[in-house]
């Protein structure tokens, strides 16, 4: 579904991924750990498409519509084939990430969870998330959701995981604690349900009950047959709830060891010198 | 009798198009009074015209404890002012919250004079303006604090955000202060949209036009938050909003 090849990305022209290849399969959620300043976060930030990462070689292609075959979708022609007949692709639905907009990116079906969520001052939660989810549908080929539709969607969202709906109208992530704006992200996420998302540290700042009820909530979101999720984190706390089908580790911009959940247990008892020496 | 016609060297009439004020001088000359008696209260949102050139020019006197709160949008096609003198008896509450949003040639500008004569007034002044081509927007802002007038809280807290290099922000925050127990804030920034913010709208969906529309929005909009009936004025500043961008 996603597949990341040899990418090189440089950042103020200091390179810090130096060939990282990769392959989420659809129905598959991979986790990538790595210590300190090894280009997790840069990962995340280029696959998203933020201005200033440039990528200087490799490709990345990501297939949201890998199950475009299985009966289901015939009852859901909004996402047809023609639904994106815009973005740059080459052959079977099979999109060139890195040579689209990020807003064609999230219409795509790709979500980032930001490790450090934006404050945006003076723009309500409410219109924020309606706008935007209504822009992909656009982009889409899908209809506008009315106002009724939209806030019973994120009244739903939000109460699947925790957060009091009156957030909601507070204005993007100002005066929310970092564990509530991590919570905000996977309320986000669950409106906008992406075809694939990338979770940059979405555990870091959660207390127990929060990780428990986030963890839950990616597993709710995304785990599906046509979905794909790249967990990356820190430490293997969040991996007890979701559990990743292969972990990769990440060190100096590129992959240094792959394996499956029992990898991350190791990486926590010996650390990231040992494990990926 | 009309007043003398203003010149430049007048620092209340530094930055304003006077060639598009001459034609229309009469009519504005004079300006008109208002006065909230003790205790009263009052609110008054400005909405923009459709003319040219439209201006307010205001004396506004607070009684003893009384408050008023002014919303007004100024943007111009040609020339906009908002012009206010306010004083403030004893323990009154004065707030304004303006925007200039201009494109083209345009000169849109707040001007005010708050003067604090009794004690234990407080005054809040928040303007935001948002300016593209060649646009102007500016705001001269005094605050006089007379003696005898103390505990007197004032602030005035200024922003801009500038669309287009041609355009021009002028801000002028001036302090007069002849009492030794008050608090009198100020602060102004002049700049561009965060990049961050804008990839993080762009990354759940917006287009990059939709995302700063929508930033803007926020931007100016955040300022009719606490109006009583505050969805005139952001309808009007969305539609000013739309042609600027």
């Amino acid at each position: 579904m996603l597949n990341i090849d040899n990418l090189h990305a440089t950042v103020a022209n200091k390179p810090i991924l130096n060939g990282v290849s990769l392959h989420v399969p659809a129905g598959e959620v991979h986790a990538i750990m790595g210590p300190n300043g090894s280009g997790k976060s840069t990962l995340a930030y280029v696959l998203a498409g933020r201005p200033g990462y440039e990528v200087s070689e490799g490709s990345v292609t990501f297939s949201p519509r890998h199950c475009e075959e299985r009966s289901d979708e015939a009852i859901q022609p909004a996402t047809s084939e023609t639904g994106l007949p815009r973005f740059a692709r080459n052959d079977g639905g099979r999109l060139d990430l890195l040579g689209m907009e990020p807003h064609e990116r999230a219409a795509a079906g790709l979500f980032l969870g930001f490790q450090y969520p934006v404050e945006i001052p003076g723009v309500s939660m409410l219109q924020f998330l309606r706008e935007s989810l209504n822009s992909q549908r656009r982009a889409r080929g899908e209809g506008d959701l009315s106002g009724a539709e939209f806030i019973k969607l994120a009244r739903e969202q939000a109460g699947l995981l925790g957060m009091d709906a009156e957030m909601l109208k507070r204005p993007v992530n100002v005066g929310f604690s970092g564990g509530e704006k991590k919570r905000a992200e996977m309320v986000q996420m669950g409106i906008m349900s992406p075809r694939f998302a990338v979770l940059d540290e979405t555990d870091s700042g959660l207390d127990i009950d929060a990780l428990k009820s986030v963890g839950a909530g990616i597993n709710r979101i995304m785990r599906a047959p046509d979905k794909g999720v790249l967990l990356i984190t820190h430490y293997q706390r969040l991996l007890d709830y979701v559990e990743p089908d292969r972990v990769h580790v990440l060190n100096a911009g590129r992959i240094v060891r792959s394996g499956g959940p029992e990898l991350a247990k190791e990486l926590e008892r010996e650390g990231y010198a040992e494990a990926a020496a | 009798m009309t007043a003398p016609f203003p010149t430049h060297k007048q620092e209340e009439w530094r930055y304003a198009d006077l060639d598009a004020l001459k034609p229309v001088w009469e009519r504005f000359a004079q300006p008109v009074t208002m006065t909230v008696a003790a205790g009263e209260e009052l609110e008054e949102v400005w909405l923009p015209a459709g003319e040219d050139v439209q201006l307010r020019r205001v004396q506004l006197a607070l009684g003893k404890g009384a408050s008023a709160r002014i919303f007004a949008l100024n943007t111009a096609p040609v020339y906009g002012r908002v012009e206010l003198e306010v004083s403030l008896a004893q323990g009154a509450d004065f707030e304004l919250y303006g925007a200039n949003i201009g494109t083209g040639l345009s000169t849109n500008e707040f001007v005010t004079t708050v003067k604090h004569v009794g004690e234990g007034g407080r005054s809040r002044q928040v303007i935001r303006s948002v300016l593209n081509g060649k646009a102007v927007g500016s705001y001269l802002g005094k605050v006089e604090v007379a003696r005898g007038a103390q505990q007197t809280d004032a602030e005035q807290s200024v922003k801009a955000m500038l669309l287009d290099r041609g355009a021009t922000a002028n801000c002028k925050p001036e302090l007069e202060i002849f009492a030794d127990d008050v608090k009198c804030a100020h602060g102004a920034t002049v700049g561009e949209l965060d990049a961050m913010q804008l990839f993080y709208a762009e990354s759940r969906g917006l287009d990059p036009a939709s995302a700063r529309a929508l930033l803007l929005e926020g931007f100016v909009t955040g300022l009719w938050d606490s109006a009583t009936s505050g969805d005139a004025i952001s309808e009007a500043a969305r539609d000013a909003l739309r042609r600027v961008v």
